[in-house]
């Protein structure tokens, strides 16, 4: 965690009116917990997926919980994501809160038929008698040398798909209590875990169940001259920048999306309406990226504010690389702080 | 012994009711007067429901319509065959099971009629809206019929599809996810032999969608689809042994889309007319007819009787129908979410402004 993280989670938890006991936890551990908690809140909240049960997942966020509650509530299912996902619909429409996962998000393609065919549309297709309360999470992003198709991001197929709710927490306070409020939501949330940082760095996180509200950024850093918006793992290069652009004398704000659908654009429009600049900055390619939404958003509601065009720092539109060249597509903080001095001198 | 036989299979099929109304009376299910009258009276009041829909849309007051003639013995055995409590998952042309369930006629014209309110089923009725992406929500009876084991309900979820769908993954991971965890789950396959116009030889190399079943080590049955006696039989015995966790079955109806695909389709420009009068000669309802006939339990007078109430029946969920009030553009936006996000607040607010509300 780099001190000004730290910082502003102190800050967030002197907020907090009563101090719970905390524990540092990586974002793994926190998911972990959340989905433990849940489990032990609610008995209809079940987990689903390739690997979850003995193994704990393959990148161990559901450890545990097999042995805690058991091969009817933590079900290794047949390797197959539209099953796993057209699966969770069914136990979700008959009333259980199905929390599947999908191991990698380059993995998901199978399942889009069941999730924008069906999930995304039940409670509309029924006139509202009938609700998905599911949460699919997966890993998405890069950044950890993986073989192919295991560092995709494509959100924005998924906040293009009215009826879903997209969120990407950056912390591991955000994670716990976002996974909290998404398995609690009665309609279908995915929920984009950035693998990158699932062991990056710990943070205090309260033993207690918590949650963050769906659909609400966090300013992250307050500054006064530009605003860097970013969410998932990017959230750290846009705090590395606003770092080398304060040592320059640059005040920049930084807010983390923490959900892509719906938007926050009222945090979004009042900081861009501050500062008059923004960089977006998102892992997924540029063309038809979230990013294109939040400019067009800005245009929308800020457009006389603006002292220079929205800057994206996004990946690039090509295939993600393998390994060797990942740190060459996937934006960083050289790439933020020039897209931000661009902006300044415009 | 390196090489030895690992598995066989033989797969049934179940006739019981022959197109002269004969019945093999080892087979004859348990079934009283009354049960046997109710099934002839489900088959005429879904082709009253069908043929009303056809004649309407012809008259421009429905939309585009997929027939279910034909496959009445399918629906009316599998029907009789359910509990109350128990689930349908429908694919598009189930509508006649799911009237006999409790979804009134006006309802199923609506949803036809591109009125998504007719998808407003009544409480208690047990069945998810239609899917239209074949073969997509036999996933779905798979997790419902799940859903009922680890509540330990003595139900059983209805997937239905059309032979078309056996060819989708959707299938074969529906089967699968139903095998693997013993799901509460009945699958009915109604094989009518056509998916829009491609024949079910180009479906698969296997003889049956029924054997299919050995593969994901559940059971399966073929089924003379236009007997109604058969089909209730193989539904029961289905039925029953999901309910009581005996485990899942895949149901092959073989019978006969006697309609085009939709009213979109022309069915002329790819099927022979000889087959078509092979089935004709066929009707699930005729052979029925016959068969009550021969056992005294109907004449011409009770027919004309039936037809007559079950016209009324449907004139009446007509006039419902369209006593509708148009539906109100802004409804688009109600059901999308528990509660409406800021985005969708602001369109719906300009779409009020548009259309003066």
């Amino acid at each position: 965690m780099t001190r000004q993280q730290a910082a502003a989670s102190q800050q967030e938890r002197s907020l907090r009116a009563v101090e719970s006991p905390a524990e540092r936890l990586t974002m793994v551990q926190a998911i972990n917990q959340a989905l433990k908690e849940e489990m032990e809140r609610d008995e209809a909240v079940l987990v689903l997926g390739e690997d979850v049960g003995k193994d704990g997942g393959v990148f161990r966020v559901t450890e545990g919980l097999l042995d805690a509650f058991g091969p009817e509530r933590v079900m290794d299912t047949p390797l197959a994501e539209s099953g796993i996902v057209g699966f969770s619909i069914g136990l979700a429409a008959a009333g259980f809160r199905p929390v599947a996962e999908i191991q990698f998000m380059g993995f998901l393609y199978p399942a889009l038929n069941q999730l924008f065919a069906h999930a995304a549309r039940m409670r509309n297709r029924s006139r509202g008698r009938t609700n998905l309360p599911m949460v699919v999470r997966m890993p998405y992003g890069g950044g950890i040398h993986p073989p192919e198709h295991h560092s995709e991001s494509y959100e924005a197929l998924l906040v293009n798909t009215p009826g879903l709710k997209v969120v990407v927490p950056s912390t591991p306070y955000d994670a716990k209590g976002l996974l909290a409020s998404a398995i609690r939501d009665e309609d279908p949330v995915v929920f984009l875990e950035p693998k990158r940082i699932y062991r990056a760095f710990r943070e205090e996180v309260p033993s207690e169940p918590y949650t963050v509200p769906i659909g609400k950024a966090k300013v992250v850093k307050s500054g006064t001259d530009l605003t860097i918006i970013a969410y998932g793992s990017m959230v750290r290069q846009a705090l590395e920048a606003h770092d080398a652009l304060a040592h320059d004398g640059v005040s920049a704000e930084v807010v983390d999306l923490r959900t892509l659908s719906p938007v926050d654009a009222g945090t979004i429009i009042e900081s861009v309406t501050k500062t008059g600049r923004a960089v977006v900055v998102h892992e997924a390619p540029r063309t038809g990226g979230f990013g294109a939404e939040i400019v067009a958003l800005i245009n929308e509601r800020a457009l006389l504010h603006l002292k220079a065009p929205v800057e994206r720092v996004a990946g690039y539109d090509v295939v993600f690389p393998y390994a060797l060249l990942e740190n060459h597509y996937l934006p960083n903080r050289e790439r933020v702080v020039a897209a931000a001095k661009r902006a300044l001198e415009f | 012994m390196p090489r030895k036989i690992i598995h066989q299979a033989v797969t049934e099929r179940l006739e019981i009711l022959d197109r002269d109304g004969r019945v093999d009376k080892a087979l004859l299910p348990d079934l009283s007067n009354d049960q046997l009258l109710t099934l002839y009276r489900m088959m005429i009041q879904m082709r009253k429901l069908d043929e009303k829909a056809l004649n309407l849309q012809r008259q421009g007051r429905m939309g585009t319509y997929a027939s279910l003639r034909g496959q009445e013995a399918c629906q009316a055995g599998m029907a009789l065959a359910l509990e109350p409590q128990d689930w349908l998952v429908p694919s598009f042309r189930e509508h006649g099971i799911m009237m006999l369930r409790g979804i009134p006629a006006h309802l199923v014209y609506a949803f036809w009629k591109g009125d998504e309110r007719g998808d407003l089923f009544p409480e208690g009725v047990n069945c998810l809206p239609p899917s239209i992406p074949v073969g997509s929500q036999l996933i779905h009876a798979a997790g419902v019929g799940m859903a009922l084991k680890l509540r330990q309900a003595a139900a059983v979820a209805v997937g239905f599809a059309g032979d078309g769908a056996s060819s989708e993954g959707d299938f074969h991971e529906a089967l699968n996810f139903a095998g693997v965890f013993q799901a509460q789950t009945v699958f009915l396959i109604q094989n009518n032999q056509w998916a829009i116009s491609v024949p079910f030889k180009r479906q698969t190399a296997a003889e049956s969608i029924a054997q299919k079943a050995h593969a994901y080590g559940i059971q399966g049955i073929q089924v003379d689809g236009n007997d109604v006696l058969a089909v209730y039989a193989a539904a029961k015995e289905a039925a029953d042994r999901a309910r009581s966790g005996g485990g899942p079955t895949l149901i092959e109806a073989l019978t006969y889309r006697m309609e085009n695909h939709t009213t979109a389709d022309d069915a002329i420009r790819y099927r022979p007319a000889e087959e078509l009068q092979f089935w004709r000669e066929r009707d699930p309802i005729d052979r029925m007819r016959k068969f009550l006939v021969s056992r005294k339990l109907w004449n011409d007078k009770k027919e004309a009787a039936l037809a007559e109430e079950a016209a009324a029946a449907i004139e009446a969920e007509v006039e419902r129908l369209e006593a509708m009030p148009a539906p109100s553009p802004v409804e688009m936006f109600e059901t999308m979410y528990a509660q409406m996000p800021w985005n969708l607040q602001e369109q719906r607010d300009e779409m009020a402004k548009e259309v003066g509300r």
